[in-house]
């Protein structure tokens, strides 16, 4: 067996680093490495360090590169802090590139069973070879044993370099493989191999995890999976989706959880249907027939669903039947980065549809608000009898985040909005679909099977009179238009409020921000108050705006719009929906597909600020 | 298109069923369709069927897409609620009410047009899913809306109006129903009231996907010679393979027909399908020998109607999701949201 390598060798001399680095691995595709990466990050928290962990990785099923980041991260900044402090290098296709990446100082941890020449590492990084290969080409028979066991054996090596203790690892490995005794006892005698290997020839690294009380009773969840519970919690019952990246993992979630929740315990039956339906457009055409009949029904997707959902969403619009779409974005245009994040869809979400439409948006910020705004959803939806958006992203969706535990009030009741009952209709009730008799431009509607003689209508994408009948008049389909403009301004009060969070002092300058942004931006904002840059902060949860967020903008002489793609969208929305000078609201931008980072935003305002030469005021 | 309320009086000497209901309270508003179209033919059959099956009408939601077949159930079954959808899309729709309420009788309403291109898909999958569903198309071979075009139902070698010669195959969707696994197959003629009225009735009553392809020439647009959707085409190449009548359970069983020339199938809900065989060789219990007997027909240029294949024994889209009994539409917040105590659970699962 080859002994373990150290080449290079400036290791940082100084004080150890605690709890605040990022280790990153670099595996191929399909090798088994995503379970040992993720219990390598389940027991930092275990032992009380919070974790920002990110998958990276491409649409292929075996044999590309595929990336998995750990922040890990005491303080509990959740965001990307970009650069990498400790590369676990499993993948000889991205070698270089991944040693690039590595902060200057920092750390390589490889495979030394094959010679690497010199000239493939750098001088200025400390390298840790483990001889995984040979170790496991002498412990296992199976190939795929050899395989699936080295991922394994390098969590015990780093456990032994990061002072991460095993007990945590394998209490994980009980959890996860209970009831598989045999799994349970390779799988640590794998975990040993590697730990014992580097203890006994190396020492540990000056980055170290130790005991901390950072995680709380917080939970650590996919924002896919907090939404399809959402859903549960939401009263939804149908669910008609297709398979699209980054989404389906939604539709997954939501049947296992019904599974678990919606089964009548005397029949075994279901209280929920769910369709993979054939397309895109059938999903969203079962989900507007389940609403117009009463269902709460919701699809799962991504932009390119929603392009092909568009008919469907004005019919929806103008007919005014609740459904709900969850829109897990990814990297647009067309097929686009199927893998990678961005925040593209807020224009095709906004105003899909041919003709003058406009539809709700709830922009989640993290698992918990996935859960809460997934629940939400259902309620607006049914209360504004149209589309509504819950705008998730692949960061946000596919990524497992440290989250504000579930919480559900008993007392809260499902909103069903406004809807006629047979006993209304035999009182002798005036019904017209789409008469606005509360003045908030919400009609009353009835569901199918009612009544014998009332209620029933005709539903159609035509224009019609208040009372549902086929009419061309201008005067009619102006005031039906109008109407449904009235019904948008009552949405601006139904939905999640915006989140202003102020400087530490008097600044003219702010920034607004919405989605998974929001944990690199409250770092950012850190850094940039620690050089003295100060500035107020607004977090848009929903669409239609709420005054606040103009209120806000009018506030200050320049704003600064973060977003992840490219062409400024919610920016295009605030004035397209505002008063707003244009002038005042500068664009960051992010959108290469990974996550955006506090560094990249801290570092991009702050060459603003120099540039516009704006002083933070006191 | 203008909006005509039809005057709500009723003769006192119209006979009513059992509900109470006359004849009259199955229909809709007027039709605004051409003097003489097939379509009203088939709305007329429609009411007839619902009135005969003693249906209240307020239990049946009528679905419809995009076009001239698509606009008639604004004429008949106004107490229903009816839903025009988006072009082709129609089948998705009614899949999704059918799931928000097995209660209902869900009639889906389109033509070829609607159906047969950009619908096809979901004409497809509907079927396969097994639905549980009257689907009729009126199929006339042309777009009528737009003045003409041909579909994709016309037959190859059949002409337009203006004389232009189609040069594509024809689609025929009684085959295609059957490989999709439809459950319930017929195909008539709206020119066959006599035959048609049984079909809708034995179609409504079906549990499971039933289709019926109709051919319903258009007045305007394919009526002429050389069109293989005219009256007159359609009465010279029409085989009845057999005559059907539905008797409910309702019903004092009579057949007319003489023993031996009788088929005999009883449905799920009880509704005994009564067949008299024209052919003596026609078996509508086979799927492999309709599509067979169909093919061979059609090479010939003739045109089989009746009913066409029937699975007595079939299921439905719910029996396969497992869907509970009560209306999805209808389960109280206590069925469907969990509560705190199974979020604790989750919570824990999740640490």
């Amino acid at each position: 067996m080859p002994e373990s390598v150290t080449a290079g060798g400036q290791a940082s001399g100084g004080k150890p680093r605690i709890n605040d680095f990022v280790v990153k691995f670099a595996n191929v595709n399909g090798s088994g490495s995503a379970s040992a990466n993720g219990l390598f990050a389940r027991s930092v928290m275990r032992m009380g360090v919070p974790v920002a962990a990110r998958n990276i990785f491409p649409s292929n099923i075996q044999g590309l590169p595929t990336w998995y980041e750990v922040r890990i991260t005491e303080a509990g900044y959740l965001g990307r802090r970009g650069g990498v402090d400790l590369m676990v290098a499993m993948n000889p296709q991205t070698w270089d590139r991944d040693l690039a990446e590595i902060e200057s100082g920092g750390f390589l941890l490889y495979d030394s069973t094959k010679p690497i020449p010199p000239s493939r590492f750098r001088d200025d990084i400390t390298v840790i070879g483990v001889p995984l290969t040979a170790m496991c080409n002498e412990a296992y028979e199976l190939p795929r044993e050899r395989q699936l066991f080295k991922n394994t054996i390098y969590v015990g090596a780093l456990a032994a370099l990061l002072g991460i203790d095993l007990a945590a690892i394998e209490s994980l490995l009980t959890d996860d493989f209970a009831g598989k005794d045999r799994l349970i006892k390779a799988n640590v005698e794998a975990l040993h191999m590697g730990h014992g290997y580097v203890r006994e020839r190396l020492a540990p690294l000056p980055l170290q995890v130790r005991p901390a009380n950072g995680v709380g009773d917080r939970i650590y969840v996919e924002g896919n999976q907090a939404a399809a519970l959402g859903a549960v919690y939401g009263g939804a019952t149908v669910c008609a989706w297709y398979p699209i990246t980054p989404s389906t993992s939604l539709a997954e979630a939501f049947t296992s959880y019904c599974q678990d929740l919606r089964t009548d315990p005397e029949t075994g039956k279901g209280r929920c249907a769910i369709i993979q339906a054939e397309d895109e457009i059938a999903s969203i055409g079962m989900v507007v027939g389940a609403g117009w009949n009463g269902c709460r029904a919701f699809t799962a997707t991504s932009g390119p669903g929603v392009s092909l959902m568009t008919e469907f969403i004005g019919l929806s619009y103008f007919a005014e039947i609740p459904a709900v779409i969850f829109d897990v974005q990814r990297g647009g245009p067309s097929t686009g980065m199927p893998t990678r994040t961005q925040q593209a869809d807020l224009l095709a979400a906004a105003y899909a549809g041919h003709g003058d439409t406009k539809h709700p948006m709830l922009l989640p910020a993290d698992p918990g608000e996935c859960f809460e705004m997934g629940a939400q959803a259902f309620d607006l939806a049914d209360r504004l009898q149209t589309t509504v958006f819950v705008m998730l992203d692949l960061d946000i969706g596919m990524n497992e985040w440290l989250t504000e535990p579930f919480r559900w009030d008993d007392t809260r009741r499902l909103d069903r909005g406004k809807v006629m009952t047979a006993e209304q209709l035999e009182a002798g009730a005036d019904f017209g679909r789409y008469k606005d008799v509360d003045g908030d431009g919400i009609p009353y509607r009835t569901y199918p099977g009612t009544h014998p003689t009332k209620g029933g209508y005709f539903t159609r994408g035509t224009s019609r009179n208040p009372y549902a009948r086929y009419s061309e008049e201008g005067a009619v389909y102006v005031d039906n238009m109008e109407r449904l403009l009235r019904k948008f301004e009552t949405a601006k009060a139904l939905v999640p409020a915006p989140v202003i969070r102020p400087a530490k002092g008097k600044t003219r300058e702010g920034v607004i921000y919405f989605g998974s942004t929001t944990p690199a931006m409250h770092e950012a904002l850190e850094m940039l108050e620690a050089q003295g840059r100060r500035l107020n902060a607004l977090r848009v949860r929903a669409f239609p705006f709420a005054d606040e967020v103009f209120d806000f903008i009018a506030q200050h002489d320049r704003v600064y719009l973060i977003e992840q793609n490219r062409d400024a969208q919610l920016r295009t929305l605030v004035m397209t929906e505002g008063d707003v000078d244009p002038a005042k609201l500068v664009s960051i931008l992010h959108y290469d597909g990974t996550p955006i980072t506090a560094r990249f935003i801290a570092g991009a305002i702050a060459q603003r600020m120099q540039v516009g030469q704006i002083e933070a005021a006191e | 298109m203008t909006y005509i309320l039809k005057p709500q009086l009723h003769h006192p000497s119209l006979p009513t069923n059992s509900l109470g209901y006359t004849r009259r309270d199955y229909e809709g508003s007027v039709s605004t369709l051409c003097a003489g179209c097939g379509h009203d033919s088939i709305s007329s059959a429609i009411i007839q069927a619902c009135f005969e099956l003693e249906l209240p009408p307020h239990r049946v939601a009528k679905l419809s897409g995009i076009g001239c077949s698509s606009k008639t159930p604004d004429y008949f079954l106004g107490a229903s609620h009816g839903f025009n959808t988006v072009h082709g899309r129609m089948p998705s729709v009614l899949t999704g009410a059918n799931l928000a309420n097995r209660e209902l009788i869900y009639l889906g309403v389109s033509g070829d047009g609607d159906s047969a291109s950009i619908g096809l898909g979901q004409f497809a999958h509907a079927i396969r899913r097994g639905v549980n569903m009257l689907y009729i198309v009126e199929n006339n071979g042309v777009y009528g809306l737009t003045k003409g075009q041909f579909s994709a139902t016309s037959d190859k070698g059949s002409k337009s109006k203006r004389g232009v010669v189609n040069h594509d195959a024809g689609i025929d969707m009684v085959s295609l129903a059957l490989q999709m696994g439809a459950t319930f197959v017929g195909r008539s003629f709206s020119g066959d009231k006599a035959q048609l009225v049984p079909l809708i009735k034995a179609g409504l009553a079906h549990k499971g996907a039933a289709f019926i392809d109709c051919i319903s020439p258009c007045v305007q647009f394919n009526n002429h010679p050389g069109s293989t959707k005219s009256f007159d085409y359609v009465r010279e190449h029409n085989e009845v393979v057999n005559r059907l009548d539905v008797i409910t359970p309702r019903d004092p069983i009579h057949v007319d027909y003489k023993p031996g020339e009788t088929v005999r199938v009883q449905q799920h809900d009880g509704s005994v399908l009564s067949l008299h065989k024209l052919n003596e060789l026609y078996n509508p219990n086979s799927r492999a020998q309709a599509l067979g007997y169909l093919q061979a027909r059609q090479a010939r240029g003739q045109i089989v109607t009746g009913l066409l294949f029937v699975d007595p024994e079939a299921g439905d889209l719910h029996d396969a999701v497992g869907t509970v009994d009560t209306p999805l539409n209808q389960l109280s917040e206590a069925e469907l949201v969990p509560g705190q105590a199974a979020l604790d659970r989750i919570n824990a699962s999740l640490r």
